[in-house]
C-alpha cells in the first residue's frame, strides 16, 4: 500500500467558497443566457403540472382540499428541486472529468456545486408560491421561521446522497438510471396531489422517514395551515440528512481514489 | 540544496478492464473474484528534485510521463511507493479546464483562476496584469466562443501562470500561440523558477526545453531509465528514438507485467 506522503492541501480552505460560487454562477449564466425567455422556462414546467393537476382532481376527481392550486405548488416544487437536484449531482463528478483529472481542485465540490445551482431555481420557483399566497390573502405567520431550517436540512440530505450516487456512478454506470426510477417511484410517496391524511396511519410514521415527503409536509404545514412543523417531523428530518451526509461522505472518500483511473 | 518534491519507489498499475463499468458485468466480477491483469504504468521510480530546479521528462508515448504528473499533483494515488510535495502546487496540464464558450473572458478568467485555487482578492488584483500578458485588451467583453482557439490558449496560460506556486507542472503545453507569445511564456517561466518555483515539465526535446530545465529524466516502459543533466538525456534519447543507438534498444527493460490476483 503507499504511504500517506506530506503535501499541501489541494486549495485553501478559504478559497472554497470563492470556486464554489464561481462555478454556481456559471451554471446560472450559461444556462440563462441564450434563452429569450430566461427565468420564465423555469416556472413553466411547475405552472402547467399545476393546471394539470388542478383540472385533473378539481374537476375529474372533485378534491376537497383548498387552494388546490397553491397545495400542489408546496408539493411539486419540493419534489422537482430533489428530483433534479440529485440526478445533476449524481452525475456531476463523471461529467466533469477535466476538472478530476486535470487540476487540484477538491472534487466533493461538484456535487455541492449541482445542488446550490438547483437552489437558485428553488429560490425562483418559491416566488411563484408566495405569489400564490399574496393571490388568495393567505396570512403570513411568524412560523415561516422554519422554513429556511428545514429547507436547510433538505439540502444537507441531498449533498450526502449525491455524494454516495456521483462516486458510485463513477464506478457503475448504471447509477443514473437507477436514480432516475427512484425518481419516478418518489413521486407518488410525497403528498403532491393527495393529502397525508389519507395515508393509512399505520404508514404515517414510516411515510415520514422519506425526507421529500417531510419537507414537503412541512412546508404545508407552514404555508397552508398557519402552523409549525410538529418536532418528531424535525427530528426525522435532521436524523436523516445527518444519517446521509456521513454515509455519501464515507462513501465518496472511499471511492475518490479511482476517479483518476475510471475517467 | 532543499528539496521540493520527494518520491520514493513510487508504482502505479493499470487494469485495462477496470474501467468503468456496468452494473452486471461490476457484480460478475466481484463474484468470480476475478481481477483483471494489469500493466505497470510506473514501476519503482524514485526521484528528487531541489527547489527552483528544472526538470525535464521525456519518454515515448505510454511511458509514463503523464502519469507521473498526476501522481505528483496528488490526482492519482499510487499502489506503491511515497509521494511528498513541499509547497503550494499549481498545474499546467490541461489548459482552460472549466472554461466555457457562452462566458465572456472576465467570467472566465475568474472561474478559472477560481478553480486553480486562488483567492478572489488575488483575481481581483491581478485580472489587469493577466489580460496584459495575454494581450486580450478589448476582447474581454466577448463570449470565450468568440475567441480563436489561439486566444482562448493565450487567456488560460495567462491566468495559470500568475498563481502563486512553489511547484509547477507542465505537460506538453509549452507551445502556446505564435512565436512572439512562446517567447513571453518562456520568460515568464524562467522568472517563476528564478524566484524559487520547481518546473517538471513534460515535453518534446526543444531549445526552449533546454534553458528551462537543468535536468532530465527519461522513462521508459515505466521506469526511470536515465536521471542526469538535460544535455546527457537529451542527447541520449534522441539517439535511441532516432534508432542509431541499437545496443540502448537491447538494453532497456520490457514492460513489466503484474499477472491477475497478484
Amino acid at each position: 500500500m503507499a504511504r500517506p506522503g506530506a503535501r499541501q492541501p489541494a486549495m485553501r480552505r478559504s478559497n472554497l467558497g470563492f470556486v464554489v460560487s464561481e462555478l454556481v454562477l456559471k451554471d446560472f449564466k450559461v444556462r440563462y443566457r441564450n434563452m429569450s425567455l430566461g427565468v420564465f422556462w423555469s416556472l413553466l414546467n411547475p405552472l402547467t403540472m399545476v393546471a394539470l393537476l388542478t383540472f385533473v382532481f378539481t374537476k375529474i376527481f372533485r378534491s376537497q382540499i383548498p387552494y388546490y392550486p397553491l397545495y400542489v405548488l408546496c408539493g411539486l416544487i419540493p419534489y422537482n428541486f430533489f428530483t433534479l437536484a440529485w440526478l445533476t449531482a449524481t452525475t456531476s463528478v463523471s461529467e466533469n472529468p477535466a476538472l478530476v483529472k486535470k487540476v487540484r481542485m477538491p472534487t466533493a465540490l461538484l456535487p455541492l456545486v449541482s445542488v446550490l445551482s438547483n437552489t437558485i431555481h428553488l429560490f425562483i420557483q418559491l416566488l411563484l408560491i408566495l405569489a400564490l399566497v399574496a393571490w388568495y390573502g393567505i396570512p403570513v405567520t411568524w412560523h415561516y421561521a422554519w422554513l429556511p431550517l428545514i429547507w436547510g436540512l433538505e439540502l444537507v440530505f441531498i449533498y450526502g446522497l449525491g455524494l454516495a450516487t456521483s462516486s458510485l456512478h463513477v464506478v457503475v454506470r448504471d447509477v443514473r438510471y437507477v436514480v432516475e426510477s427512484v425518481n419516478l417511484v418518489l413521486f407518488w410517496l410525497v403528498p403532491i396531489f393527495y393529502s397525508f391524511a389519507m395515508v393509512p396511519p399505520e404508514f404515517r410514521s414510516l411515510y415520514e422517514f422519506n425526507p421529500v415527503a417531510a419537507l414537503v409536509l412541512a412546508t404545508q404545514n407552514v404555508i397552508l395551515e398557519h402552523r409549525s412543523p410538529r418536532p418528531v417531523l424535525v427530528w426525522k428530518m435532521t436524523l436523516v440528512a445527518g444519517v446521509f451526509l456521513l454515509a455519501g461522505g464515507w462513501i465518496f472518500a472511499r471511492l475518490r481514489k479511482r476517479f483518476y483511473r475510471y475517467l | 540544496m532543499q528539496e521540493a518534491i520527494r518520491i520514493e519507489n513510487v508504482s502505479v498499475i493499470y487494469r485495462p478492464k477496470g474501467s468503468r463499468k456496468l452494473l452486471r458485468q461490476y457484480l460478475q466480477d466481484r463474484l468470480t473474484g476475478r481481477r483483471d491483469e494489469g500493466f505497470y504504468a510506473l514501476h519503482e521510480v524514485t526521484l528528487r528534485v531541489g527547489r527552483g530546479e528544472g526538470l525535464a521528462v521525456v519518454g515515448a508515448n505510454g511511458a509514463g510521463k503523464s502519469t507521473l504528473l498526476a501522481v505528483l499533483a496528488g490526482l492519482l494515488e499510487p499502489d506503491e511507493g511515497a509521494v511528498q510535495v513541499d509547497g503550494r502546487l499549481s498545474t499546467l496540464m490541461e489548459l482552460g479546464s472549466g472554461f466555457h464558450p457562452d462566458l465572456n473572458g472576465w467570467e472566465n478568467l475568474r472561474l478559472y483562476a477560481a478553480i486553480l485555487g486562488m483567492a478572489r482578492a488575488e483575481v481581483k488584483q491581478r485580472a489587469e496584469a493577466i489580460v496584459d500578458f495575454a494581450e486580450l485588451h478589448g476582447y474581454m467583453e466577448q463570449p470565450l466562443r468568440t475567441f480563436s482557439s489561439g486566444m482562448v490558449l493565450r487567456l488560460a496560460f495567462a491566468v495559470a501562470v500568475h498563481a502563486d506556486c512553489d511547484v509547477l507542472l507542465i505537460d506538453e503545453i509549452l507551445a502556446v500561440g505564435d512565436a512572439a507569445f512562446q517567447k513571453k511564456c518562456h520568460r515568464r517561466l524562467m522568472e517563476l523558477r528564478d524566484r524559487g518555483c520547481t518546473l517538471v515539465c513534460v515535453s518534446h526535446i526543444s531549445a526552449m526545453l533546454e534553458s528551462l530545465c537543468g535536468r532530465g529524466l527519461w522513462l521508459h516502459h515505466g521506469r526511470a531509465v536515465m536521471d542526469a543533466s538535460y544535455q546527457e538525456v537529451a542527447a541520449a534519447y534522441t539517439s535511441f528514438m532516432n534508432g542509431t543507438d541499437r545496443h540502448l534498444w537491447d538494453a532497456l527493460p520490457a514492460a513489466p507485467v503484474r499477472t491477475a490476483g497478484a
